[in-house]
């Protein structure tokens, strides 16, 4: 019975197995190098993250694989996230550095694997094609995550935000699993693409599956940070160093989409009426809750984490729209509005908390909103660069936030809500408020803290670059789109 | 009645003698001490079962791992059973209809026709044993999800590493012949600090 074993095909997973096997060397290495010599483990990890990205692009075959029993999936919606996954996790932790080496729990090698660990948990979680994978994916990038808010262990707020955040995340990984059993129960299956054919022959008991489907989409809920699942996100952002913080708030929306497509889409399509309703109720709450709360914010940590709520909810205004009343030809262009609404989130929000990380400095955080008094006349360069991010948060032209929300936007008038796309424009003008305050902070106040910044040049080129392309891609949004479209089309349509 | 019936029942009633002493017993050690006796009973049912690797596992993981931690900690701890014991009639009618609520429940979902799912036909061949078929499944169709446990174990690891180790203790002592060739400018030392907010 057991003599024709055959070994799985191992190319698919080759920029997983890559990263797993170097973060085991960076863990041995970490043991024998010196605290003086901690820049090695800084660049073997970068070093790593690059070897992925080349790994991913060399062995990318434009077809959609299946490998380890159908239970992981390459395509190229895998290959484009997990790309700019890698840029992501390598653009923060550049920012991440200095920050790190000036706090000293923090400060060691520890830090630089739980985040290729993490890494890998989304990588998992990008590729899953199968209830196993996800979950087990999710469970190792949130492990990781409670760690890495809770380094900083001599902080009273880390240590509330990391509790906080693992007894949520446990409860909302319960919720996540009951839905799962419960589609299992009805379907038989745990394989996505299987559930997906099982529920075209029509089969399967609806209750049940409809049972299933509100615990599951409560678990994304909680993972995407959606309105009512979204108390853990202000404090979590708040509390956690601003490194992790940065960190948790770009890379992981890109797996939490990515999961909501092969769930929701690959998955459970038949079940789009379903599941369609309740996502309108999460995306109208959380843009009215996330963009009226982030109002009254003093602290820009907190104020970036209801920024985040809101965009997430626009974002599943994209998802929602793909399919209605079981006509599917807006589908294309609903996803890819999607996928480019999350990709150039990342963007803006990786470079907006690396604006904080660069105004902080031993022993100070740049995280209230008055820290950022007057920086035109410590740095107007840098002024410009959070005034571009700014912007391109609050969706005015011509940056790619705009872009972003126009597409959605689309989206949802092409597939007859009207009420819906109103909705959505007038959280949207609401939310302008509080990012122009932020730009009139910079450019009309009088400095509060004349101290000229200290960050390495390595990260200001960066950081530069983050708000270059943000202004670039929102003049030629045309690149990532056509790779968004192209991505959709191959990996969920078909 | 042959052997094996008689041996079900022997170890049945071990297993619920036991488990009514784990919830009836005053001192928490000896409850301890009958949750094992429970589960090693438990682990013989399963044998019985031909669920061999089910009962090693059991006894391995619970009895040898699991229990003796959890004995070590009752041991350290000072439970007053007496003041656990206060109210125990006064909280009896909502523990006993929550209990009986739970079995309602339980029998509506696995009475319900949602979920009668045929049990499975496949059979190993008798020459596999359970053990060898779990384990040849675990490395070809499971390889995946098993070595991604293993890394959220190692991950595990690492996190409470990290939380907990403060780095070594040395020894703090003084050198007395260092001690008297001190001189006051090394014991005082001015600094000039730029002034940091916060």
């Amino acid at each position: 019975m057991f003599d024709n074993f055959v070994v799985p095909d191992l190319l698919p997973a080759a920029p997983e197995l890559f990263l797993a096997a170097m973060a085991a060397v960076i863990l041995l290495a970490d043991v024998f190098i010196k605290d003086s010599r901690r820049t090695v483990v800084f660049a073997l990890t970068q070093l790593t993250l690059l070897g992925c990205l080349v790994i991913q692009f060399v062995t990318m075959t434009g077809e959609v694989t299946f490998t380890f029993s159908n239970m992981f999936v390459d395509d190229l919606m895998a290959d484009l996230l997990k790309a700019v996954l890698y840029m992501t996790v390598f653009v923060v932790l550049f920012y991440s550095r200095g920050y790190v080496l000036d706090r000293e729990p923090m400060a060691k090698g520890e830090f630089y694997v739980l985040t290729l660990f993490a890494t890998l948990g989304m990588m998992v979680m990008i590729s899953a094609n199968h209830f196993l994978t996800i979950y087990l994916g999710l469970e190792l990038l949130s492990l990781s995550l409670y760690a890495m808010v809770a380094m900083n262990r001599d902080s009273v707020a880390s240590t509330e935000a990391a509790m906080k955040y693992f007894v949520l995340g446990a409860l909302a990984s319960g919720l996540l699993l009951y839905g799962m059993s419960m589609i299992y129960g009805a379907t038989g299956t745990l394989e996505i693409t299987g559930i997906g054919q099982l529920l075209m022959t029509g089969q399967a008991n609806k209750t049940v599956l409809v049972f299933g489907l509100v615990f599951l989409v409560a678990g994304l809920a909680f993972k995407l940070g959606v309105v009512p699942f979204h108390m853990w996100i202000p404090d979590v952002y708040h509390g956690a160093p601003t490194a992790v913080t940065l960190f948790i708030g770009s890379a992981p929306k890109l797996a939490a989409f990515a999961v909501t497509m092969r769930l929701l889409v690959t998955g459970l399509i038949t079940l789009s009426q379903d599941w369609q309703v309740m996502l309108i109720i999460l995306s109208v709450l959380s843009m009215a809750i996330g963009n009226l709360a982030a109002i009254a914010q003093t602290n820009i940590k907190r104020m970036l984490a209801y920024s985040a709520i809101s965009h997430m909810g626009f974002m599943l205004l994209g998802v929602t729209t793909g399919v209605v009343g079981g006509d599917a030809r807006m589908a294309l262009n609903a996803y890819s509005s999607a996928m480019f609404y999350v990709v150039s989130y990342v963007l803006m929000t990786a470079g907006s908390f690396g604006m904080i990380l660069l105004l902080s400095r031993a022993g100070f955080e740049a995280d209230n909103l008055d820290d950022f008094k007057g920086l035109n006349k410590r740095s107007p360069w840098f002024a410009g660069m959070m005034m571009i991010m700014m912007f391109s948060m609050a969706g005015i032209p011509f940056f790619i936030g705009f872009f972003a929300k126009f597409a959605v936007l689309q989206a949802v008038v092409a597939a007859g809500y009207m009420w819906l796309a109103i909705a959505a424009v007038i959280f949207s003008l609401i939310g302008a408020f509080y990012y122009l305050r932020v730009v009139k902070l910079m450019y009309f106040d009088q400095p509060a803290d004349e101290t000229p910044l200290v960050a390495p040049l390595d990260m200001r080129v960066l950081l530069s670059a983050n708000g270059l392309a943000v202004a670039v891609l929102g003049m030629f949004p045309d690149i990532l789109m056509i790779g968004c479209v192209l991505a959709i089309r191959h990996s969920v349509i078909a | 009645m042959d052997f094996q019936t008689l041996v079900f029942f022997f170890l049945s009633a071990i297993l619920v003698f036991a488990s009514l002493r784990v919830i009836t017993a005053r001192n928490p050690v000896h409850a301890a001490l009958y949750l094992i006796l429970a589960f090693f009973s438990c682990g013989g049912v399963w044998a019985l079962l031909q669920a061999e690797f089910l009962a090693i596992a059991i006894i391995l993981v619970y009895v040898g791992a699991v229990m003796v931690l959890f004995l070590f900690v009752v041991m350290m701890l000072d439970i007053n059973i007496d003041r656990i014991r206060q109210g125990f009639w006064h909280y009896l009618p909502l523990g006993a209809l929550l209990g009986v609520l739970m079995v309602v429940e339980m029998g509506l979902v696995l009475g319900s026709k949602y979920f009668q799912v045929p049990a499975s036909e496949a059979m190993l061949p008798a020459n596999i044993s359970n053990t060898k078929g779990l384990g040849a499944l675990m490395f070809s169709d499971y390889v995946y999800p098993f070595e991604l446990a293993s890394i959220i174990l190692l991950v595990g690891m690492i996190a409470a590493i990290v939380l907990t180790y403060r780095g070594p203790k040395k020894s703090k002592y003084t050198n007395p012949a260092k001690q008297v060739f001190v001189k006051a400018k090394d014991r005082i030392r001015v600094l000039q600090m730029p002034v940091e907010k916060d």
